[in-house]
């Protein structure tokens, strides 16, 4: 049945509000980040004003933003690299063997506060002087992405028949041997998935690197910090910071667009 | 691949090589299950349960300052003294279960309704999910910024919106009492989006027959909702639930981003995830951080454990 007249422009109305409200905060942000600090403090000016790309020059020249880009790029990528190479067999694994304890203790790690594994892990990787470099970041930031990775990865595992598989056992193919050539590349939608997922979340985490991150390897999310400061706060600097540190990930994301949905929704709809 | 297209037929590559066959590849295969899980298990349970494990133990100690200096077994001195002070742990166990509560209540309904709106195909329907998209993408602690600067109480565009329509400016960020309100806002705005993929996934995955046949019988909108629709998707409200419940009892980068340590000069914001941050980073009150830290663990586990069992209730 077609939906009726008044509930159709009911519809229309009440989308329209939410999309309104989503995208205007955003949009604000966006140009804020293209206005002087004089201008953001002129209320009259709040939409008719002159751009300037001086924030962005602030952002990227003075404050090291380059350097901050880089070291975000690289803990996000590490750690989704990584954690695929030991989350996608384990997911395997615990989906065609039905390990849900041994699933439970990695789906632990998403649950556990963070504070309550920083300082343990700030006094053993101090005492083995990693702190403040780059592998004790990208181990951190596995801990965000391996959970994710094999929660998403068993489900799709979960929902690939197994005819394949055993027509490549009868074939010949040893039990590793067909999950690497029949299964992996069958599950590349997924992995892709999970990856994508991982790097976002990686990308977003701040908490780990508030901690762990030193003066040149910290992240963007701590980045940001620079631009408050105890009297005063650079809007505009701020803004165009933020706005560095969202925009590539959301356009990302709407390149991926059915990943990134396919991956939050995992699980959500069985077992 | 050409293992892929023709997975049937027997290409030359597919056959096992002789020299495969070694003693490793047929223990490799044996013990398969355990070869791909363990390495993901061990990376896991080294990094968990040892900090686990010292936090347990550092809850039981007086260490203070440095986590290398000398510190005393107390017993459950730390516990005792935690649960009687009123002055700093109470008020987070109160707000974090406040900010909780009404986040989820918010997400879930404000999440239902516009799930439903979007469940029937329409036009413009691409649109509207990209704006879904977006904000749950976007970097917590940037949103946090983002939203300080439009509650900003002087220059914000929030105070500006409210004195088009007459309506006196509001400290929103800024004020003892409206802070904690704020935050909450912030965070509704972020994550409701999520909590409406989630239940659109479920409802795409409903099958159309008991919707018709209420219908039939003629169940009005509001009947065939309540009582065919609701029932069938719970399971989905309760993986919502669970999945943003963990995440809004932890919540800690938009807390830290709009008021900073502490949860602001009056701890307006402190949730017990903020206060065990200070306790551990600013104070370096280790015992008394840990303790806070394995209450607010338990207070999580048994949260989820409640969930999961109301979930297998449904589903039986």
């Amino acid at each position: 049945m077609k939906p009726s007249r008044p509930y159709q422009a009911f519809r229309a109305v009440a989308l329209t509000l939410v999309v309104f409200a989503l995208m205007a905060p955003l949009l604000w942000m966006i140009t804020a980040s293209f206005k002087t600090n004089v201008d953001i403090y002129d209320t009259a000016k709040a939409f008719v004003f002159s751009p300037t790309l001086k924030n962005y020059d602030t952002v990227l020249q003075q404050a090291n933003y380059v350097q901050f880009i880089g070291n975000s790029l690289w803990v996000a990528f590490a750690a989704t690299v990584l954690s695929l190479i030991l989350g996608v067999p384990a997911a395997y694994s615990m989906s065609r063997f039905n390990m849900k304890k041994s699933a439970l203790v990695v789906l632990m790690a998403r649950v556990i506060p963070g504070v309550s594994l920083l300082v343990p892990w700030y006094y053993v990787f101090s005492n083995l002087k990693l702190v403040g470099g780059f592998s004790v970041l990208i181990l951190s930031h596995m801990f965000v992405s391996l959970p994710l990775i094999v929660y998403i990865m068993m489900g799709y595992f979960d929902g690939l028949p197994t005819e394949l598989e055993e027509a490549a056992l009868v074939d010949g193919l040893t039990h590793i041997g067909a999950f690497r050539r029949i299964t992996l590349p069958l599950s590349v939608p997924g992995v892709a998935t999970a990856g994508i997922l991982s790097f976002i979340f990686s990308w977003n985490n701040f908490m780990f690197a508030l901690v762990l991150a030193g003066a040149d390897t910290k992240t963007l999310p701590v980045a940001i910090f620079d631009f408050v400061g105890y009297a005063s706060i650079d809007w505009g600097g701020l803004m165009a910071a933020a706005t560095v540190v969202t925009l590539p990930i959301m356009v990302i994301a709407l390149f991926v667009q059915k990943y990134v949905v396919s991956g939050l929704t995992a699980g959500a709809t069985k077992g | 691949m050409s293992a892929v297209s023709t997975p049937l037929t027997r290409s030359p590559e597919a056959s096992p090589a002789p020299s495969r066959d070694s003693a490793w590849s047929r223990w490799a295969n044996e013990h398969r299950k355990w070869l791909f899980a363990a390495p993901a298990m061990a990376f896991v349970a080294v990094l968990i349960i040892f900090p686990v494990a010292w936090t347990g133990y550092l809850s039981l100690t007086d260490a203070e300052g440095s986590v290398r200096a000398e510190s005393e077994f107390i017993g459950f001195q730390n516990y005792l003294d935690v649960l009687t002070d009123t002055d700093r742990f109470w008020p987070a166990v109160l707000r974090t279960i406040a900010f909780t509560g009404v986040v989820l209540l918010f997400e879930v309904v404000l999440g239902m309704a516009i799930a439903l709106l979007l469940w029937r195909p329409f036009r413009g329907e691409k649109w509207v999910r990209v704006a879904i998209l977006l904000p749950l993408v976007a970097t917590p602690v940037a949103v946090g910024m983002m939203w300080r600067l439009i509650f900003d109480p002087n220059i914000g565009m929030a105070n500006q919106l409210l004195g088009w329509i007459g309506i006196g400016p509001q400290p929103w960020l800024s004020g003892q009492h409206s802070a904690l309100p704020t935050t909450m806002f912030i965070d509704i705005w972020q994550w409701t989006p999520m909590v409406v993929l989630i239940l659109l996934a479920g409802l795409t995955s409903l099958s159309d027959e008991p919707q018709e046949a209420a219908r039939i019988d003629g169940a009005s909108t509001w009947q065939r909702f309540r009582h065919v629709t609701l029932p069938l998707l719970m399971p989905t409200v309760i993986v919502a639930i669970l999945l943003r419940g963990i995440d809004a009892l932890k919540t800690f980068d938009i807390l830290y981003a709009t008021k900073g340590r502490g949860g602001g000069s009056f701890h307006e914001v402190e949730t017990l995830n903020v206060y065990a941050y200070g306790l551990s980073f600013d104070y370096n009150d280790y015992g008394v951080s840990s303790t806070v830290l394995i209450i607010f663990f338990l207070i999580i586990i048994g949260v989820m454990w409640a969930l999961t069992y109301r979930k297998k209730g449904l589903e039986r």
